[in-house]
């Protein structure tokens, strides 16, 4: 059996001339989702709409469409010819539906007419088609409440066909992924760093997540660990591209030749680095990261003013304002929560510093990485990375 | 590629003839043991062979041997059974801090259901204190479970000193861990007045998901499935004909004495070499007769076991650690805890497991990789 939904969509609206591309990137992001279920399903725009028709289970199709950025909500429609009687009948169906034996139901109908040529403007649709659920349910079972009802059937008479729906879905809302470029996503196996990019994603962005492995003293179930969230993540934008870098070398460099309390800051600055370094070759515009004030000794004013600095494009925090709890909280909400605190951990604390430098100057990190030699390294490292492909 | 698989107490790679045993059941011999018809009574008949082959190893008749899901099942229909049985004589049940989660945990469990539970300690060689075991017991005490082998430090429990004390009480049940036992070392079951012994078939060359149990006739367990009556009744469901019959075949292939013993020798030279020639070790198996042929277990400071064992990964060596790598939470197993170990051990504990194959050569292979790795491993953490 075939589903019509209809979709709506909010930013999207504002955005001028670039309306269409961003409609017809919702479109492609909307169809790539639910193609996995339904080869045959259709997708296409009215003013101000797009619908979905597809024989996609309906459940799955809900869930697809709950991860789209860029989508604000959606409702489950019936669509039929603009005959009065047919509409009537729709309604009544809907309202029966919601009827149980034991308890009264209150409801409205709210109808819009954008085809103005119609011969019921909205005032007489909505008094013909309750009248007629008036009359063919008993009272006992439901009545008129204008301001707060249980159902609410909307009625929206179009050009050519009315559609008829009584259930909202809200949807992540934000811009369709990939309308505002590519951006690279510094991903750990943490709790962080997936929501940061799925901050981006919401606003929009394409992430190419990049994870630094450093075996042995990283597992290789850490690895999975990291693929498993870019496939969470690839939910929200179709499809992810992975980019996994080979850091062992550079961090027995850096461990040999950087003082001690040094090494996290010199760890992320040649991370960032590196990960510019790879981004820039597919176009990328900024960096995301999972950083938020304070939270870990790296995270201090001082030392991300020091990391800052590496790379030219833009950095960008999302979780800047967020505390753990509200962190974890969106973390459980995109699904990536539960894979995050799996327990391999990552074993670079074999690096982590005893007392690291909380306050750390451009000048003595300049001093501390003076000894590195680390140019050819960081070249294979990019010329090496390991790329995985997720659908 | 080529590996050395120093692994074999975590499990074992499957005998060839075993291999051919199991195709033969999986292929032809498909028919249900509760079946009447030929197809039936052939694979009833090849569950009896199984049986047999069990009982001949350890000694029993077989009418006293079931076949189990795997060792942490029959560890549960022993332990289970037993207290369940006895809770009315009794409300004190005895075994030890060191052993395997499928027995700890259950005690654990019982423990939240109001019973006495005694976890005796273990000396630095991880044995138990026979008097301290005497002073414990009372007629209140229904069950003691104590493991043959432990499974990460092989160091082996005197179970005829045990079980000649259990002797002279009534309505006490001996539940014994074989596991890591089964084809390593010799356990006699009548002398040490074992009552339940648990086994595996993949510690063997057997199998995964099939294991045993010897279930002495003289005394009664509850049953903790419900069902039909195979294995019966302890294990009710359709026989895994296939698993069965692998068990059969792997332990007509376990080691002779003069394997055992060169596994014995090899193992002990390798720990002899590793303890004269890397600085900071300790050796937490004992490296006397107290120990099974097959486990050495050793900490190394300044270094963190999970990395040692990717490390070595990268050589083709494959070894297990004796605690995760974790910088945030204590995870230092509970066996090695419970030997006691300097705090600057306590990360960088492995475990080597042999089987009869292991040549000479390769252990100086793998000495050679595991000094070198330890030498630069240090550098970078030390």
């Amino acid at each position: 059996m075939e589903n019509l939904f209809l979709i709506r969509y909010g930013e999207i609206g504002l955005k001028g001339e670039n309306r269409s591309l961003f409609e017809d990137k919702l479109l492609s992001n909307i169809k790539y989702s639910i193609k996995k279920f339904d080869k045959n399903l259709s997708v296409y725009k009215t003013p101000g709409r797009i619908f979905l028709n597809t024989s996609a289970d309906k459940d799955i199709v809900k869930e697809s469409l709950q991860k789209t950025p860029g989508l604000v909500s959606f409702s489950p429609v019936e669509k039929v010819d603009l005959d009065i009687n047919e509409i009537k009948q729709i309604v009544l169906k809907i309202a029966n539906s919601h009827i149980k034996d034991d308890s009264k139901i209150t409801f409205r109908i709210s109808a819009r007419r954008s085809n103005k040529e119609y011969k019921y403007d909205s005032m007489d649709l909505q008094y013909d088609l309750g009248e007629h659920i008036i009359e063919n349910i008993d009272e006992d079972n439901i009545k008129v409440d204008l301001h707060n009802p249980d159902l609410d059937i909307n009625v929206e008479i179009r050009k050519n066909f009315a559609y008829i729906y009584s259930k909202v879905y809200e949807g992540i809302g934000g811009l369709p992924a990939g309308t505002n470029g590519k951006v690279g996503l510094m991903l750990s196996g943490g709790i962080d760093s997936p929501v940061a990019g799925f901050m981006g994603m919401k606003r929009g962005a394409e992430i190419i997540p990049i994870y630094f492995h450093s075996f042995p003293f990283t597992s290789d179930r850490t690895k999975e660990k990291v693929i498993d969230l870019a496939k969470v993540l690839a939910n929200y934008q179709n499809k992810i591209d992975l980019y996994i870098v080979n850091f062992t070398e550079i961090l027995k460099e850096i461990n040999d030749k950087c003082p001690d309390k040094l090494l996290t800051i010199i760890m992320r600055r040649l991370m960032l680095k590196i990960t510019e370094m790879i981004i820039e070759k597919q176009n990328g515009k900024a960096i995301i990261t999972g950083e938020s004030i304070g939270q870990v000794a790296s995270q201090t004013l001082e030392a991300i003013k020091v990391t800052n600095s590496v790379p030219e494009l833009p950095i960008l925090r999302p979780l800047v304002g967020l505390n753990k709890l509200q962190i974890i909280n969106l973390a459980k909400d995109i699904g990536t929560y539960e894979i995050s605190i799996r327990p391999y951990e990552d074993c670079c604390t074999v690096f982590v510093p005893n007392s690291p430098e909380t306050r750390p100057t451009i000048n003595q990190v300049l001093e501390g990485e003076k000894n590195l030699n680390i140019n050819d390294l960081i070249k294979q490292a990019v010329n090496n990375v390991e790329i995985i492909n997720i659908n | 590629m080529d590996y050395i698989y120093l692994d074999n107490a975590a499990t074992t790679k499957l005998h060839p003839k075993v291999i051919k045993k199991m195709n033969n059941m999986l292929s032809n011999n498909f028919g249900n043991p509760s079946s009447l018809h030929r197809l039936g009574i052939n694979s009833e008949k090849e569950i009896k062979n199984a049986r047999e082959n069990i009982a001949q190893i350890i000694k029993v008749d077989p009418i006293d041997i079931i076949f189990t899901g795997s060792g942490t099942i029959a560890n549960n229909i022993a332990i289970k059974g037993a207290i369940n049985r006895l809770k009315k004589f009794g409300n004190k049940i005895i075994t030890t801090q060191i052993e395997h989660k499928s027995v700890l945990e259950i005690f654990k469990y019982y423990e939240t259901q109001g019973i006495d539970v005694i976890y005796l300690p273990v000396n630095k060689d991880g044995l138990i204190d026979i008097g301290y075991l005497k002073k414990e017991l009372d007629d209140d005490t229904i069950l003691v479970s104590i493991m043959a082998v432990n499974n990460e430090t092989g160091v082996i429990q005197p179970l005829e000193k045990i079980g000649n004390l259990l002797n002279s009480y009534e309505n006490l049940y001996f539940h014994v861990d074989g596991i890591q036992a089964l084809g390593k070392i010799e356990v006699n079951i009548k002398k040490a007045n074992i009552d339940l012994f648990s086994m595996s078939a993949h510690k063997i060359h057997g199998p995964k998901g099939i294991g045993s149990l010897y279930i002495n006739k003289d005394i009664v367990i509850d049953k903790i499935l419900h069902g039909s009556n195979q294995e019966k009744g302890f294990y009710p469901g359709t026989e895994n004909t296939p698993g069965i019959v692998g068990f059969g075949e792997a332990i007509k292939h376990i080691p002779t004495n003069d394997e055992l013993h060169k596994m014995k020798n090899l193992k002990l030279s390798f720990a002899k070499k590793i303890q004269n020639n890397i600085t900071d070790v300790k050796i937490n198996t004992p490296t006397n007769n107290l120990s099974a042929p097959h486990i050495l277990n050793v900490s190394f400071s300044k270094v963190k076991g999970e990395v040692l064992v990717h490390s070595l990964e990268n050589d083709n060596i494959f070894i297990s650690t004796g605690s995760a790598c974790s910088s945030k939470k204590d995870t230092t197993s509970h066996v090695i805890k419970a030997i006691g170990i300097p705090d600057k051990y306590k990360e960088g504990t492995l475990r080597f497991s042999l089987n009869k194959d292991i040549t000479k050569r390769q252990l100086d292979y793998v000495f050679e990789k595991l000094q070198n790795n330890i030498k630069s491993l240090r550098k970078i953490m030390g």
